[in-house]
């Protein structure tokens, strides 16, 4: 009797065992345990962050497909993500947690979200297969709030402020000594043989601008190198031309070289339309810079700023005219084709300090001298952080972790 | 003398050009439609483009002048539609004046001010105001461009690897890495005098630099080539039917 009895216990649980494992292994999904919504921190307030832990049935068969509403008891009919349930882990977490950002207001009319402030958004997971779609029971909720201080980015506005102070710091001090050493940099020192052989030809002298506009570094660079050219060519009373794609760049250039002109004590010799646009796209503006260089034959070409495919057309055709050409571009991938074609060629960081070398004007010297300091201190945390990753101390990797 | 025998050559070959299209068209190797007198524009413009190679001429000057006058134009429309249009337009003039059930958006009044100011700068009086627009642009430039420089040339170029590790010539590659960022960025030191030490590493640092722009050429000119087998293709294929 008792054997009978043990059998039948034993058989039971060899039943109910045996249905658990069918049933898991028949695709039966198990849902995630929790589902959360909370407002995405350092964003500007348009992000909900939605999180929840894995399941044991995620597979590339089986979806996570994420609904939202507006109101508590729905319709959850808006869907605003689908994707496979073994994708999207957060960062950091060993596959344990999903996470991703949604922008719930690109889903809804301005009209259909509650007037007066941000709305609360209801959001609801399931799990789906070809099978079968499970819910999760919880609704997740979250309203968008702006943030005024990203602070992931902390370590970029603390070198912004670190770099800034060195900068003032160093104008100080090249006010106080004006005489700060600055290493011999060729092409600068050709551009006064490049007017003066402008000059004694009597032909004019070319300068091209890069493509970029007035928010390029390289642009601003260029016209402030622009500006000293500009003085010497109204002093030794040679023609300037200037040909500019950008509007922008055209008319800062203008006021730029007409108080160059100003300065040198030449106001009248500036002629306005010596700064043209020459055309509005990349491949135009090369047809009608080339042409300007076969028909007016300048005695020196200029080449300054951001340059993207056209750089070797320029560049070749201003060396078969025999000008003397010089180019300063920080586009690492133009700066072969004009360290080929052209006689002297500024390579990158030089651009920059063009404009310190040819003035050497205290503001610019210092923060030249400046950013030499700021370069050995990369220098220095690259060594360091490179040794210290060795022995497994990776504290300067987090810190200057990019946001 | 010269120039006679230049407008001669020019005349032959426009000439020349000319018949060959005529035949393909009579003969119906190109159709007598919009596809066929496509490919005739765009090779004719080709070819104008590539007589460059021989010296200036006025067929070059066409095409260049065309190409100038069509840029600017499509500029000019692309601006209206994409720009003017949907941001001033739709969104401020047109509600302002009719009832489309949308209020005008009063703060696009400040950006086109400020394109007005730009454009002020062909009045003798009023160019003066068109430098708070330039000044915005410079402004803003500036401050949208440094931290993002900050963030993808010093943070997101920070990332450290183990100097030394069980494989040799991970270890080698990792240190020549180091060396050339280290070398190139002391090239780039400004105030120091390029003697000793400093001038060494800064002379690897040239090597680098230089190595680098070699690999860089080597690939813009291979890009280069297959642009030229491209517009080949296209001619011999597409104009002549020499291949399929």
């Amino acid at each position: 009797m008792n054997k009978i009895l043990l059998t039948f216990i034993l058989s039971i649980l060899v039943l109910h065992n045996t249905s658990t494992a069918f049933a898991v292994g028949g695709n039966k999904l198990v849902p995630p345990s929790d589902f959360q919504a909370f407002d995405t921190p350092n964003d500007d307030g348009r992000s909900i962050s939605l999180r929840w832990p894995s399941s044991p049935s995620e597979s590339t068969e089986v979806e996570y497909v994420v609904y939202v509403s507006i109101r508590k008891s729905g319709p959850f009919n808006t869907e605003v993500l689908r994707i496979n349930s073994n994708t999207m882990y957060k960062e950091g977490s060993d596959s344990n947690f999903h996470y991703v950002e949604i922008k719930p207001e690109l889903f809804f009319n301005k009209e259909s979200v509650v007037t007066g402030g941000k709305p609360d958004y209801f959001f609801k997971l399931f799990m789906m297969s070809d099978i079968e779609n499970v819910a999760i029971k919880n609704i997740a909720s979250a309203t968008p709030k702006g943030n005024w201080f990203n602070w992931k980015k902390l370590n970029n506005f603390i070198i912004l402020i670190a770099f800034s102070t060195l900068v003032l710091l160093f104008i100080e001090h090249a006010k106080k000594n004006p005489n700060l050493y600055l290493r011999k940099i060729s092409g600068l020192d050709a551009i006064d043989e490049a007017l003066g052989r402008a000059t004694e030809m009597g032909k004019p002298v070319l300068f091209v601008h890069g493509l970029n506009g007035m928010g390029s570094i390289s642009t601003i660079a260029a016209v402030n190198i622009l500006g000293k050219i500009a003085i010497r060519v109204a002093e030794y009373d040679t023609t300037l031309k200037v040909s500019n794609i950008d509007p922008i760049v055209l008319s800062v250039s203008q006021e730029v070289i007409k108080e160059s002109y100003l300065e040198a004590g030449r106001p009248d010799a500036y002629v306005e339309d010596n700064v043209f646009m020459a055309a509005s796209e990349q491949f135009p503006y090369v047809a009608a810079v080339s042409g300007i260089m076969l028909r007016e034959k300048p005695a020196a070409n200029f080449f300054m700023g951001y340059f993207y495919a056209e750089s070797l057309i320029l560049a070749e055709t201003g060396a078969a005219t025999g000008a003397i050409q010089i180019a300063a571009t920080d586009s690492y991938t133009q700066l072969p084709f004009f360290i080929t074609t052209c006689d002297y060629t500024l390579i990158g960081e030089e651009l920059y300090a063009a404009s310190a070398y040819l003035s050497r004007e205290p503001l610019l010297l210092g923060s030249l001298r400046a950013q030499d300091i700021g370069k050995g201190i990369i220098i220095a945390v690259l060594v360091l952080g490179a040794v210290l990753a060795t022995f497994g101390i990776d504290f300067i990797s987090l810190i200057l972790k990019a946001g | 003398m010269i120039k006679n025998r230049e407008v001669s050559i020019t005349t032959w070959i426009l000439v020349a050009f000319c018949i060959i299209n005529i035949f393909f068209l009579v003969t119906g190797k190109l159709g007598f439609d919009a596809k066929g007198l496509g490919i005739i524009t765009a090779v004719a413009f080709t070819l104008a483009m590539y007589s460059f190679l021989y010296k200036d001429n006025p067929v070059f000057k066409i095409a260049e002048n065309l190409f100038v006058g069509v840029a600017m134009g499509y500029w000019i429309i692309i601006t209206w539609f994409n720009i003017l249009k949907p941001d001033v337009f739709e969104t401020l003039i047109v509600p302002f004046f009719n009832d489309t059930g949308n209020a005008p958006q009063y703060i696009v009044i400040i950006p086109t001010l400020l394109g007005i100011f730009m454009l002020l700068r062909f009045s003798t009086k009023l160019s003066w105001l068109s430098r708070w627009s330039f000044a915005f642009v410079v402004g803003l430039g500036a401050g949208i461009t440094i931290p993002n420089f900050i963030h993808a040339f010093i943070l997101k170029q920070l990332s450290f690897d183990l100097l030394i590790t069980s494989n040799i010539l991970d270890n080698i590659n990792t240190f020549l890495i180091l060396l050339g960022v280290v070398s190139v960025l002391i090239y780039f030191f400004f105030s120091m005098e390029h003697k000793g030490v400093i001038g060494g590493v800064s002379k690897i640092g040239v090597w680098y630099l230089m190595i680098a722009f070699g690999a860089s050429f080597g690939f813009t000119v291979m890009a280069r080539m297959s642009l030229l087998i491209g517009r080949i293709q296209f001619l011999v294929r597409d104009w002549l039917g020499l291949i399929q």
